[in-house]
């Protein structure tokens, strides 16, 4: 180790020399690895949005376990079960409690501009509150008004009068299903990718809106558990219990995992970002093969001159893979700052929670690496053609 | 019994491969002792080069015997011929100078190949050989800004800055004028007899021929009696 260090030291950077001889050469190179690097990172930047849009509400549940139907697709279509269900969950130890949650994609019209949008309504018990959202639990005197609903401030639409007059304190009012609804106050969860934005009501009123849906039939059971109970375990012992054909039993996670594997496995949108960050991938293999292919072209009679010194081939690989770990993490910074900056323009067009996580700037700052390599592996071939006897 | 510095005996050798093998060196026998200067003419084509580069380690060697300093380089592996290399100074016509490295830098890639010179100490080596190929005031000159003919001292520097026990050059002079071309070749003249370097020369330029030690002419593969070279200039 001390060796390849006291070798480092020796060495003339030529990778770094040849580079930066030409300015203008190196700064096309590098927004090119920067253009593909942004390519990469807005594509898994939308994917992330969608998953964490997805599981937008669920975050805000203070449930510990959840009962679905087997049935359930997302959380716009999660079927229904026997609300006895939830009475018979009690009977474990360590449930403190078992709340129904209705949830249900609506339409309904703008107040503003009379079109048509689709919502997620929720309708909850206002005497349990089941949100960890303070601003919702402090209306909920509201809901229990008939045909009073709460809106969504950070619902993406011409909601601006909306949220302005609610806040004013006069209430708007609009039409769900032919039936005149009023919004008298606000909270904020945002978008996702299935709505525009979230409502709340009571369970009352959420059943009159949905005359076909029965008070014994809900869509999500929400359980919280006394302190010092494992949810793992109750789970388990929930689904000895319970009978299995018309319930599914999950913990908050699995329930997490259980929207985001939808809209994952069941819609062509985790595949489609997918391709277009291996789309930019491409194009960065590409344009980094075209410049160090290019490098080596206009050095081979300089390489072949090494050679002839005694420099072995792996020295001049060791050349060309020098410049591709340049290009690699020179180019990954504008990168990665021109798409923080996009981010901000994408997450405050939209409303979707866009935002950039470690985890995804070292999997592009990865993926960036291993790019330049591979073209730089493709490129070194050239490097073999340097034969000092055939070219003087 | 002092070893030659390079000893040929009975070498043949062929380009090409099956049908179109052609030979192009017959019966080669040669020997170089330390601190000669030997100069090797003839026409175009008639294998000097490729005698050369053999005796460079640049090609492998087929048949026959061709040891440089001691070592046995017929048939000897890629790995073998590139260590070999290292201990000796290659001038190509071309100055062939990395455009990218300053005059001391190209020349301190000279000296990098041996791992046990500090780094210190290869930059004073190659300021000290720069200063004798009188370059002393160019040191942190890129080619671009040199001539050519202080490109080839340059490369001359390069060359023997790791005090080679070998030279070999192949046509030095011809992409140089007249004055620029006795220069260089009066330069390693007299750095080669100060390092007691050997030196074997490869050249179609008649002007720089009373340098030489021995002067031996090839033709068609074969080393030959040389015609009278002062008819030829």
């Amino acid at each position: 180790m001390l060796k390849i260090i006291q070798n480092l030291t020796r060495r003339t950077p030529l990778g770094w020399l040849q580079l930066t001889q030409h300015k203008s050469r190196f700064a096309v190179a590098i927004s090119g690895v920067a253009f593909a690097d942004l390519l990469m990172l807005m594509q898994l930047g939308f994917q992330g949005a969608l998953f964490d849009s997805a599981v937008i509400l669920h975050s805000k549940l203070t449930a510990d376990v959840f009962i679905i139907s087997p049935q359930a697709l997302n959380i716009g279509a999660m079927s229904t079960f026997p609300r006895r269900r939830l009475y018979q969950a009690m009977d474990i130890t360590g449930v403190k409690s078992a709340e129904p949650m209705y949830v249900n994609l609506v339409t309904w019209k703008n107040p503003q501009t009379r079109d048509k949008k689709n919502l997620i309504i929720v309708g909850f018990n206002p005497d349990r509150p089941i949100f960890n959202l303070p601003e919702v639990n402090s209306q909920l005197d509201k809901i229990k008004q008939s045909d009073v609903l709460l809106f969504d401030r950070k619902a993406i639409g011409a909601y601006e009068k909306v949220v302005e007059s609610v806040d004013d304190g006069k209430a708007v009012t609009t039409e769900i299903e032919r039936r005149t609804v009023s919004v008298n106050g606000l909270f904020s969860i945002g978008s996702s990718f299935s709505a525009d934005g979230h409502l709340m009501t009571s369970e009352d009123n959420y059943l009159r809106l949905f005359s076909r849906q029965s008070s014994g039939n809900i869509n999500v059971g929400l359980l919280t558990l006394n302190p010092g109970y494992d949810p793992t375990q109750v789970v388990q012992q929930l689904k000895a219990y319970l009978p299995r054909q018309d319930i599914k039993v999950l913990t908050k996670e699995e329930y997490i995992a259980f929207e985001q594997g939808y809209w994952q496995q069941q819609t062509p949108i985790g595949p489609i970002f997918n391709l277009g960050a291996i789309m930019g991938f491409i194009v960065g293999v590409i344009i980094v093969y075209q410049v160090l292919s290019t490098d080596v072209n206009s050095h081979l009679r300089e390489y072949a001159t090494f050679k002839a010194m005694g420099y072995s081939n792996t020295y001049l690989l060791g050349i060309v893979f020098e410049e591709a770990l340049i290009l690699a993490v020179v180019g990954f910074i504008p990168g990665l700052i021109v798409s923080l900056g996009l981010y901000t323009v994408v997450g405050g067009a939209t409303n979707l929670p866009i935002a950039m996580t470690v985890f995804r700037a070292a999997q592009v700052l990865a993926g960036t690496l291993i790019m330049c390599m591979l073209s730089g592996a493709v490129a070194t071939s050239k490097v073999q053609a340097a034969d000092p006897a055939d070219m003087f | 019994m002092i070893e030659p510095v390079i000893y040929i005996n009975n070498l043949d050798h062929y380009f090409g491969k099956g049908a179109l093998r052609k030979q192009v060196l017959f019966d080669i026998n040669l020997e170089i002792n330390i601190g000669e200067i030997v100069i090797m003419t003839g026409p175009s084509g008639s294998g000097k080069t490729t005698l050369l580069t053999m005796c460079g380690g640049l090609r492998s060697a087929q048949s026959g015997s061709l040891k440089v300093l001691g070592t046995e380089l017929c048939g000897a592996s890629a790995k073998q011929l590139t260590i070999s290399r290292r201990h000796h100074g290659y001038i190509f016509q071309a100055h062939n100078l990395h455009e990218s490295l300053t005059a001391l830098q190209n020349v301190k890639m000279g000296l990098e190949l041996h791992p046990d010179i500090s780094v210190a100490e290869m930059n004073q080596r190659s300021i000290e050989m720069l200063e004798l190929v009188g370059l002393g005031d160019r040191v942190n000159y890129l080619p671009e800004n040199l001539s050519g003919g202080q490109k080839q001292r340059v490369a001359i520097a390069r060359a023997l800055v790791s005090q080679p026990k070998i030279l070999l050059a192949d046509e030095p002079t011809a992409a140089l004028d007249k004055q620029s071309g006795r220069d260089v070749v009066d330069l390693m003249h007299k750095l080669a007899k100060e390092q007691d370097c050997t030196i074997l020369l490869v050249t179609h330029d008649n002007r720089i021929l009373d340098v030489a030690d021995r002067i031996i002419y090839m033709e068609d593969g074969r080393l030959a009696k040389a015609p009278d070279l002062q008819k030829v200039s």
